[in-house]
């Protein structure tokens, strides 16, 4: 598998190390974007996000870019820090001053936690400010127990406003028991990689083969916790160990996400980002 | 891939994996202590292992998960169990 390629749609690089930018552009990666997520603490007022936000679209770029790799963002105040309903209009109040920077892709990563009527309504707020400034959205489906009924309710919430339209709409974290209803309702999945708590590789593969995959993505969402930011090129290998082919893998770990996220005029690669793999 | 080439790509993996299950298992039985709404979800979904017809991972899934449809009135907390405590 030689020079493979690939985007990461989906990790927290505020909490990793510089070691890691090289180490993912060594394996192949052609951009990366990072969604606004929990820090590990409650933030304790506004300010602490607009810090942030200047964080993810001025120094985490300068970073990335010291290895050639593109950075883009999303922003919002994550599902973990929404039962503050006044912390989160005051925060959302912030973020249309950074739409217009030339890293940002959209609001995300957005959804819900543990699916309470608080997290519902920042849920509701996030989606109508991504349709009044016509911004993709990314979306965080809950962990463990709580992602099936969370699943269900985000997507009644995205239906339920007609200004949203599906193919814009990335819903994340899927697994078997939710992908098929985020693909038939028109929406984008994204699976996660983390072996414990959401899917493997030899998961990720199987829903693969099982569902259509013209808008699936797969991400490692490492951040501070357990996770592995080389988690898609390993997939890459899990792929073709089920005997897919190089084409299709860089469809999925590359044309994939880069169709998605070209719906968005910022996300621009060097060349276009189309031109064809070194490898056969 | 066959049904051959998919045994010499997982079954020693698999194998591991289930008698780190069994394991476990036998962990608990060990330990003194309550019954506790986890093992008894785990428990309950072992036997959903045996069905037929596939869909096993999304039965399990579906088995270990809130089964309810209305918001909760407040998150109370932000971590996730693995298990719907309401199903004990």
């Amino acid at each position: 598998m030689t020079s493979m390629r690939y985007i990461e749609p989906h990790a927290h690089m505020v909490s990793r190390t510089t070691d890691d930018y090289r180490a993912m552009v060594l394996a192949g990666c052609a951009a990366v974007c990072e969604p606004a997520f929990w820090a590990g603490f409650d933030r304790s007022a506004a300010a602490g996000f607009y810090d942030y936000f200047r964080q993810l679209t001025e120094y985490e770029p300068r970073r990335a870019a010291q290895f050639g790799l593109p950075h883009f963002c999303w922003l919002c105040i994550n599902p973990k820090e929404s039962e503050d309903v006044g912390l989160a209009r005051e925060v959302i109040a912030l973020i249309p001053q950074f739409l217009g920077r030339p890293n940002v892709v959209g609001i995300g990563e957005i959804g819900l936690n543990k699916n309470s009527r608080n997290e519902l309504q920042v849920l509701e707020m996030h989606v109508d400010m991504a349709a009044r400034h016509d911004q993709l959205i990314l979306v965080h489906t809950p962990h463990l127990e709580d992602k099936l009924k969370g699943t269900r309710l985000i997507l009644d919430v995205l239906r339920a406003d007609s200004r949203i339209k599906p193919e814009r709409c990335l819903i994340d974290h899927v697994e078997e028991h939710t992908v098929k209803r985020v693909l038939d309702a028109g929406f984008w999945g994204g699976m996660t990689l983390y072996p414990e708590t959401k899917c493997t590789a030899a998961r990720a593969v199987d829903m693969i083969e099982q569902y259509s995959s013209e808008r699936l993505w797969m991400n490692s969402a490492c951040d501070w916790g357990v996770s592995v930011p080389l988690a898609i090129p390993l997939a890459a290998l899990e792929l073709r160990r089920r005997g897919h082919s190089a084409p299709v893998i860089d469809r999925l770990i590359y044309q994939n996400p880069l169709r998605f996220l070209s719906q968005s005029p910022k996300f621009i690669l060097p060349g276009g980002g189309l031109e064809q793999p070194a490898h056969p | 891939m066959t049904r051959r080439e998919l045994l010499d790509l997982y079954f020693m993996e698999a194998r591991s994996k289930l008698i780190d299950v069994a394991a476990f298992m036998d962990r608990l039985e060990r330990a003194e202590g309550e019954a506790d709404f986890r093992f008894a979800a785990f428990a309950q979904a072992l036997p959903l292992l045996q069905g037929q017809g596939g869909g096993r991972v999304e039965r399990v899934l579906a088995a270990l998960s809130d089964p309810t449809e209305d918001p909760i009135a407040v998150a109370t907390s932000k971590a996730a169990c693995g298990a719907w405590p309401g199903g004990k």
